[in-house]
C-alpha cells in the first residue's frame, strides 16, 4: 500500500502528489513544497519513483539536472545524517522537481539510476567520492574528483577542510582499457594513447586515454578531477559574500555571470530586490561576459584544428570587453563585482559611452571570423558531421545550453524563466538540428551576435542615475562617508564584515544561463553567516561524461575538434 | 680582410652564452586553470609576449626551458607537474605564475598544494588572481636579469624536495 504524505501545496507540487499517490506500490512516498515540488523518498523506493518521473505521460522528467549529496550532521530537524538531492527537469513541459532520498546509516548504500538517465553516472561517482555513498549496480564505481590515493569523503562535515594526503606517480589511475587483452581486431595491432592531462588540445587538466585501431578510437575513457580545488569545501568555511570569489574561479571564462547567479540564489533567499539600474547593469555585463566565454570557446577551438588567425581575432574583442569590465571593478578576469545585494561599487561615469563603443567595434571581429571559417574547406572537413549528438542523446546525457540548443531544443533559461528584463527585450534562442560540431560553432557565433542585441536594447531602457546596490543594510554594505558619520551605519557595517549577512534557513536551487549551459545553484542555509551547503550545477560536468561516448568510432583529430566544441571548462567540471 | 683595424670585441664566454640564453627562452605553459586564460592574453596580439623574446610556446618538455606554471596545481596533478620538470632539459627556470601556484592561494584546502615549490625550485613567484599581463612581464623580465648574471637556477631547496620524492623508473 503506498501512501503520500500530504502538506498544503502549490498547483504543481499539488499535481506531482495526485499522480505520485497510489501509482507506485509498496512505497514509501511524501511530497513538499518548498521552493520546487519535493519528493521524500527511501533507497528501497527510488528506482521505482525514478522510473515513475522520467516515463509518467504527466511527468516526463527526462534531463537529470543535477545529484548530489547532503550531510545533515550540523543540521536541526532531518530525519538522517545523509540525504541524496536530485533535481530534475521536464524539457516538454518545462518544470523542474526535486526529490530527496533518506539514507539511512553512516555508510548508506542505494541503488543506482544509471539505467534511467544515463547522466547519473559521474554524478554518481562524485556523491561516492565526496561523500560515500555506495550506489549498488553502478558500472564504475570508483573516486573521481580526488586522487586515488585519497583516505575519508571530503565533504562530509567532520572532515577537516585543509587535511591532504600525499600523491604520488603510483597513485595515478591507470584505466582498466590499458590492460586489456583479446580486443577485437580488424586489420591493426591495437595501440592504447594517454591524452593528457598536460596535453596542449585537453587545455590542461583533463585526460582521456583512448585505445586506436590504426587511427580509430574504439574504446576510450576520461579521467578528471586535476583541476579539484574544493569550491564546495570552501565555500562552507567562509561567509556568504566571501564564496563570491570562489564562484568567480568556476567558470573562469565568463566569471561575472557566476558572481550574479550565485547572488540571486541568495537574494531569492532572503527575498530582496535589486535596484532596476543593478540589474541592468548585471544583465549587460552578463551579455558581454557570454560573448568572451564564446569567444575563448570558438578561438581555442579553431586553433586545435589550426586555425590560429581566428584565436588572435577572437582575443581583441575579449580584451576589449576587458577595458570596459577593468574599468567597473578593476579586476580583468577574475572580476568578483556582484555582491548579494547589487554590485560591489558604481560603474565608472563613461559606461555607456565604453558599451556603445564596443557594440559598434565586435561585430566587425565577428564577420571576419565567420568569413574565414565559414566556407573554409577544412573546417567544413574537420567539423560538419563530426562529433554528432542526437536530440535524445542530448537530453538522456544531461546537455545544457548552446551544445543542446545545436541539438535541436530550443532550451534557454532566459525565454523559459525569465529573470531580470529577460521578457522585455527582443531576441532569439538559436537553435539547429544537427547537432554537429559546426552547429555548435553557429550556434554559438548567433548566441553573441543575440547578445550584443540584448545589450542594445538594456542600454536603452538604463536609466541614467540611480543606486545600483540595494538600500537594505543588513545585507550591503553601507557607504563609507555615512559610515564615518552616524553610528548606526557604523555597526551595520561592523556586523556585515565581522558576521557576514544573515541568511534566513532553507534550501533553495536557482538556475540561470550560464555560458555553456544551465547553471545553478543549490543552496542551504541553517540560518548562519555562512552557507551550510552550496553546490554549483556544472554545466559542462555531464557533456564531459559523455565525451568518451560521442568519440568512438571516429579519429583522434575529430576527438579533439569535438571536445573543443564542448566548451569544458575544468574550473566548472572540477571545482 | 683589411688588418689592423679593430672589428671585433672580447667578451667573457659565459657571458655571451647568458645573454643568449636570456633572450631565447622558450616556454612551456603549464596552464591549468584562470591563469592559463590570462596567459593566452598575454601571447595574443594586445601584450605580445614576442617582444621579450619569450615566445615559441612550446608544450614538449623536451624543446622548453621556462616552465610556466599557470594555475592551480592540485595534489591529483602535481606528479604529473614533477613529471614534466623533470623532462625538460638542463639549464631550466620556473616561474610560478599566479597565487595558486606560489602559495596554494585561497584554496587552502584537501586537495591542493600548497605552493608548487612542495614539487619543483621555482624561480620568480609573480603574484596576482590573475597576475596582470604586465606583471607576468615583469616576472619574465627578472628572470632574464638572473640569468644574465649566470645565477644557476637549481638551487639547493630542489635537492631538499627531491630527497622526498620517490624516485622515476629508469625508462
Amino acid at each position: 500500500m503506498s501512501d503520500v504524505a500530504i502538506s498544503p501545496v502549490s498547483a504543481p507540487a499539488e499535481r506531482v502528489r495526485a499522480r505520485l499517490s497510489g501509482a507506485i506500490p509498496d512505497s514509501r512516498v511524501s511530497v513538499a513544497d518548498l521552493d520546487l515540488p519535493t519528493i521524500e523518498t527511501d533507497p528501497r523506493s527510488w528506482p521505482a519513483v525514478a522510473r515513475f518521473l522520467r516515463d509518467d505521460p504527466e511527468m516526463r522528467f527526462d534531463l537529470l539536472i543535477d545529484l548530489l549529496g547532503v550531510d545533515n550532521l550540523r543540521r536541526r530537524g532531518r530525519p538522517s545524517r545523509f540525504e541524496l538531492v536530485v533535481h530534475l527537469f521536464s524539457t516538454s513541459r518545462d518544470e523542474h522537481v526535486r526529490v530527496k532520498v533518506i539514507l539511512d546509516g553512516e555508510n548508506p548504500e542505494l541503488p543506482s539510476v544509471v539505467d534511467v538517465w544515463p547522466a547519473a553516472n559521474w554524478f554518481e561517482r562524485e556523491a561516492f567520492d565526496l561523500f560515500g555513498f555506495r550506489f549498488s549496480g553502478h558500472p564504475n564505481l570508483r573516486r573521481i574528483l580526488c586522487h586515488q590515493a585519497f583516505v575519508g569523503h571530503a565533504l562530509r562535515k567532520d572532515y577537516p577542510p585543509g587535511q591532504r594526503w600525499m600523491c604520488t606517480e603510483e597513485d595515478l589511475y591507470v584505466p582498466g582499457l590499458v590492460a586489456r587483452e583479446n580486443v577485437e581486431e580488424d586489420h591493426f595491432e591495437t595501440v592504447v594513447v594517454n591524452l593528457g592531462p598536460s596535453h596542449p588540445a585537453t587545455h590542461g587538466t583533463l585526460r582521456i586515454v583512448a585505445r586506436l585501431d590504426g587511427e580509430q578510437i574504439v574504446e576510450a575513457e576520461s579521467e578528471i578531477g586535476y583541476l579539484h580545488r574544493c569550491f564546495e569545501k570552501m565555500s562552507e568555511t567562509h561567509t556568504w559574500n566571501q564564496v563570491i570569489p570562489y564562484t568567480d574561479r568556476l567558470n573562469y571564462c565568463s566569471a561575472f555571470i557566476n558572481n550574479v547567479a550565485y547572488c540571486k540564489t541568495v537574494e531569492r533567499m532572503l527575498g530582496i530586490e535589486v535596484p532596476e539600474r543593478g540589474a541592468l547593469v548585471r544583465t549587460i555585463l552578463s551579455e558581454f561576459s557570454r560573448i568572451m566565454d564564446h569567444c575563448v570557446c570558438i578561438g581555442a577551438n579553431l586553433v586545435d584544428t589550426g586555425a590560429l588567425t581566428n584565436f588572435w581575432y577572437l582575443f581583441q574583442p575579449r580584451e576589449e570587453i576587458y577595458g570596459l569590465i577593468e574599468a567597473c571593478c578593476g579586476a580583468r578576469l577574475t572580476v568578483s563585482y556582484g555582491r548579494v545585494g547589487g554590485l560591489s561599487r558604481e560603474v565608472p561615469a563613461d559606461f555607456v559611452a565604453r558599451c556603445r563603443s564596443l557594440l559598434r567595434s565586435i561585430p566587425k571581429f565577428l564577420d571576419d571570423v565567420d568569413n574565414l571559417v565559414k566556407r573554409n574547406r577544412i573546417v567544413w572537413d574537420r567539423f560538419r558531421g563530426v562529433g554528432v549528438v542526437t536530440r535524445d542523446q542530448a537530453i538522456g546525457w544531461g546537455f545544457a545550453g548552446p551544445c543542446l540548443r545545436a541539438s535541436g531544443v530550443g532550451y534557454d533559461v532566459r525565454k523559459a524563466r525569465p529573470y531580470d528584463f529577460y521578457d522585455r527585450f527582443d531576441w532569439d534562442v538559436p537553435v539547429h538540428r544537427d547537432g554537429d560540431n559546426f552547429a555548435r560553432y553557429l550556434v554559438r557565433m548567433e548566441e553573441m551576435r543575440q547578445s550584443l542585441s540584448i545589450i542594445r536594447q538594456a542600454l536603452e531602457i538604463l536609466p541614467s542615475s540611480g543606486p545600483v546596490s540595494s538600500g537594505d543594510w543588513h545585507v550591503v554594505l553601507p557607504p563609507k562617508d555615512r559610515v564615518y558619520h552616524d553610528m548606526e551605519s557604523l555597526i551595520y557595517h561592523f556586523k556585515w564584515v565581522m558576521e557576514g549577512i544573515q541568511v534566513p534557513e532553507g534550501e533553495r536551487y536557482e538556475w540561470f544561463e550560464g555560458a555553456n549551459g544551465e547553471l545553478g545553484f543549490y543552496v542551504v542555509s541553517t540560518g548562519g553567516g555562512s552557507p551550510y551547503r552550496i553546490k554549483p550545477r556544472p554545466a559542462c560536468f555531464p557533456m564531459m561524461a559523455a565525451f568518451e561516448k560521442i568519440i568512438v568510432g571516429s579519429r583522434v583529430s575529430d576527438a579533439i575538434a569535438t571536445l573543443g566544441t564542448l566548451n569544458i571548462i575544468a574550473g566548472e567540471l572540477d571545482r | 680582410m683589411p688588418s689592423g683595424s679593430a672589428d671585433f670585441f672580447t667578451t667573457r664566454l659565459d657571458n655571451l652564452v647568458a645573454w643568449a640564453r636570456k633572450n631565447s627562452l622558450w616556454p612551456l605553459p603549464f596552464g591549468t586553470a584562470c591563469c592559463a586564460i590570462e596567459y593566452m592574453s598575454i601571447v595574443s596580439s594586445h601584450y605580445d609576449l614576442a617582444r621579450f623574446g619569450a615566445e615559441v610556446v612550446r608544450f614538449s618538455p623536451r624543446q622548453a626551458d621556462l616552465l610556466i606554471v599557470a594555475g592551480t596545481v592540485v595534489d591529483k596533478l602535481a606528479p604529473v607537474l614533477r613529471k614534466i620538470y623533470d623532462q625538460m632539459p638542463e639549464p631550466k627556470w620556473v616561474i610560478s605564475m599566479g597565487v595558486c601556484a606560489s602559495s596554494g592561494g585561497f584554496y587552502r584546502a584537501y586537495h591542493v598544494v600548497q605552493g608548487i615549490d612542495e614539487i619543483v625550485p621555482v624561480d620568480v613567484y609573480v603574484p596576482g588572481c590573475p597576475p596582470t599581463p604586465e606583471e607576468l612581464m615583469y616576472g619574465i623580465l627578472s628572470l632574464q636579469e638572473s640569468i644574465q648574471s649566470g645565477r644557476k637556477s637549481r638551487d639547493d631547496r630542489s635537492a631538499r624536495y627531491a630527497a622526498t620524492l620517490p624516485a622515476l623508473p629508469s625508462p
